[in-house]
């Protein structure tokens, strides 16, 4: 029942000899996001409320086999580049409230993984992977080693970004980016809704961002959302960032007819909206899953859906993830597994 | 939505028309941890009626162990506020909301001048507790009718000292708006909360003075007001349902079964926006959300608050 127990975290890599791999339950829980065989922007938002058991959307915050390896690899890159944490000052209450957001989600969720003992705000964390023992005083970031959201931010899969409300309109004041698709919050920090999705093709003709804004700013603490976005990365690299595009960039054009099914990977993001209580801010977490296209081969299914979907996308947005590069091989490698019937409706494996 | 139950805990008579409620969690537990300004959606079975009413949360934003709410009696209720008078008691089960705030402190604001009329001081008493707690600078300004209607001025010199200022109209005290607003910094944000001729007053001296509309914010929220009956179709479901002259359009749709989705119902917040199909008469307009040239369009209607004087209304849901 608890999965918790069942966890056997890998000892692997994002970067250099990227020995990063999937286990065959992973493979099943991976978050397929193609329900048809057509790809569009959608505003695909839905209650970010408990999943399946064993899926990862059964917990608000989810940890698997990688949760390790991805804590170290974001550690490297925060010491190779601290400018990947960023926290204006007039946001520490939702620093604060981040504390909370983490780590009573995660030591209710896992209680065999993480403790948390609260009497008033003198605060116990455990984090039992990590080896953390940690007494502190919430609301007193002098009892921290660091910021409180750099702090719970090094202990959590994915990337956050907190978005402060004000004047009708999100702004981009807080994040913590190690495992991003191509974008930088350098460059993003400070940034209304609008401006930081400025780049993204199609979807402001479509009127998605103002729809996307209007629903977000009504959104309630209780009741987070949620959605999956998707694009495509050579290896299993978790910091694609602009800043580091000299180490990975070059790796599109290695992409042979040989080593698509290992080199490629489907990068899955689950996106949750959680307001916060007390900063009144939004954090927007973005947590990655990597699978390579051999992996998601496993079930025929998803090798179908997976061809189809990429042949039938729009250039814009393949140019826009980055795919033009070796897209066509992904499709030929694919190809002798689409028997051309027609796919049931929806994400499942098999 | 996301809803809590909880149990009226404490009833303190203020004024002559104020009632200050304690509320806690049923089950015992915290209440969840809000922003200064936040409020929450009550609601009241009244006859077997269910009546929904935004009520500010008054109380220390430290504070998790209760939620405070004062309610002042209106003269021409539509059933709340008497229900909330009369019949709610210490004991008394209540459902609300997860608290939602349009009323937030902005967080780059370099100076922060309230400004309450009467009841309209609610929203203030949480954000100073936020205010305190963070060192903003800020000044409150309470304007009331006569000395029985101080509420909280007790409380409110405890907490602001020599920042707050008092203006009791029955003793000739007036507040002077233009003149406050004129001598006040750049980065300054202003914030009112009151009876709608002192908002109103408040946004046209500030446009007149120059101030940028984000640098100035204001809390109304409206009770349905009655009117004629009408009849609205949803096209998407099919349904037609009939709004009585005493029932808001949304409360007859939520009557009717269907699930409109709402947040404040005081028509400030926008969330219950409806797509207006077609409208054999005129959309009667009172809420705070649309613009005046979004009203005369007459594309979008407010149901909480709105309705028609027409026959048949068709909106998209």
């Amino acid at each position: 029942m608890n999965m918790a127990k069942t966890i056997a975290f890998k000892q692997e890599t994002f970067r250099d000899d990227y020995s990063y791999s999937n286990s065959a339950e992973a493979i099943r829980r991976f978050p397929f996001p193609f329900a048809e065989d057509e790809y569009m922007y959608s505003v695909n938002i839905e209650q970010h409320t408990p999943g399946a058991p064993g899926s990862v959307f059964e917990h608000a915050i989810d940890i698997d086999e990688h949760y390790l390896a991805e804590c170290e690899d974001r550690r490297i890159t925060l010491e190779n580049d601290p400018g990947r944490y960023i926290a204006l000052p007039h946001m520490m209450d939702a620093q604060w409230d981040m504390v909370e957001l983490v780590m009573e989600s995660l030591s209710r969720d896992y209680p065999d993984l993480f403790e948390l003992t609260r009497d008033g705000d003198n605060w116990h964390w455990v984090n039992k992977p990590l080896g953390i023992d940690q007494k502190f005083v919430f609301g007193d970031e002098s009892t921290l080693p660091m910021e409180p959201f750099e702090y719970v931010g090094r202990q959590v899969q994915g990337d956050w970004v907190v978005m402060d409300q004000r004047d009708d309109d999100l702004f981009a004041d807080m994040g913590i980016i190690t495992s991003q698709a191509d974008w930088s919050l350098a460059f993003d920090a400070g940034m209304s809704f609008k401006e930081w999705h400025g780049p993204v093709p199609q979807a402001n003709e479509l009127g998605i961002f103002d729809r996307a804004l209007k629903y977000l700013l009504h959104l309630q603490y209780g009741s987070p959302v949620r959605r999956l976005n998707w694009t495509m990365t050579v290896n299993p690299r978790l910091d694609t960032s602009p800043e580091e595009y000299p180490l990975w960039g070059p790796d599109n054009v290695s992409v042979t007819a040989d080593n698509v099914g290992q080199k490629v990977h489907l990068r899955v993001e689950l996106q949750a909206l959680f307001r916060l209580p007390r900063s009144n801010a939004m954090a927007f977490s973005i947590r990655g899953y990597l699978a390579s296209i051999d992996d998601l081969k496993t079930y025929p299914r998803w090798a179908k859906r997976l061809r189809r979907v990429l042949t039938n996308l729009h250039p814009d947005l393949s140019e826009y993830k980055g795919l033009d590069n070796y897209r066509q091989l992904v499709i030929d490698y694919l190809a002798p597994m689409d028997d051309g019937a027609e796919l049931e409706l929806g994400t499942h494996p098999e | 939505m996301s809803v809590l139950n909880v149990k009226v805990a404490e009833v303190e008579q203020v004024t002559e028309v104020v009632k200050h409620f304690t509320l806690v969690q049923e089950n015992g537990e915290p209440l969840p941890h809000f922003s200064g300004g936040s409020h929450v959606v009550v609601s009241m079975d009244i006859n077997g009626r269910i009546h929904r009413n935004p009520y500010s949360l008054m109380g220390s934003t430290a504070n998790s162990d209760s939620y405070h709410i004062s309610v002042r009696k209106q003269e021409n209720s539509r059933g709340g506020s008497v229900y909330m008078h009369e019949q709610v008691k210490p004991g008394t089960r209540l459902q609300i909301t997860y608290p939602v705030n349009l009323f937030a402190i902005s967080k780059l604001g370099r100076r922060h001048i309230l400004i309450a009329g009467g009841i309209g001081i609610t929203p203030f008493m949480s954000q100073i507790s936020d205010l305190n707690r963070l060192g903003y600078d800020y000044e409150l300004h309470y304007a009331y009718r006569s000395p029985e209607h101080a509420a909280f001025r007790e409380q409110l010199q405890e907490m602001c000292g020599d920042r707050v200022h008092f203006y009791v109209d029955s003793e000739g005290e007036r507040l002077d708006i233009p003149d406050l607003l004129s001598h006040q910094p750049l980065g300054t944000h202003v914030y009112t909360c009151g009876p709608e001729p002192m908002v109103k007053a408040l946004h046209l001296h500030a446009k007149n003075l120059g101030w940028p509309d984000n640098h100035v914010h204001s809390e109304e929220f409206t009770a349905p007001p009655s009117g004629d009956e009408f009849t609205v179709e949803l096209a998407l479901s099919g349904m037609e349902v009939t709004v009585p002259g005493d029932m808001s359009m949304l409360e007859a749709m939520e009557e009717a079964g269907a699930e409109p989705p709402f947040l404040c119902r005081g028509g400030a917040c926008g969330r219950c926006e409806l797509e207006v199909v077609s409208c054999d008469g005129v959309i009667m307009h009172n809420d705070h959300y649309l613009s005046d040239h979004e009203k005369a369009e007459g594309r979008s209607i407010m149901p909480c608050v709105s309705r028609a004087k027409c026959s048949k209304l068709v909106v998209n849901l």
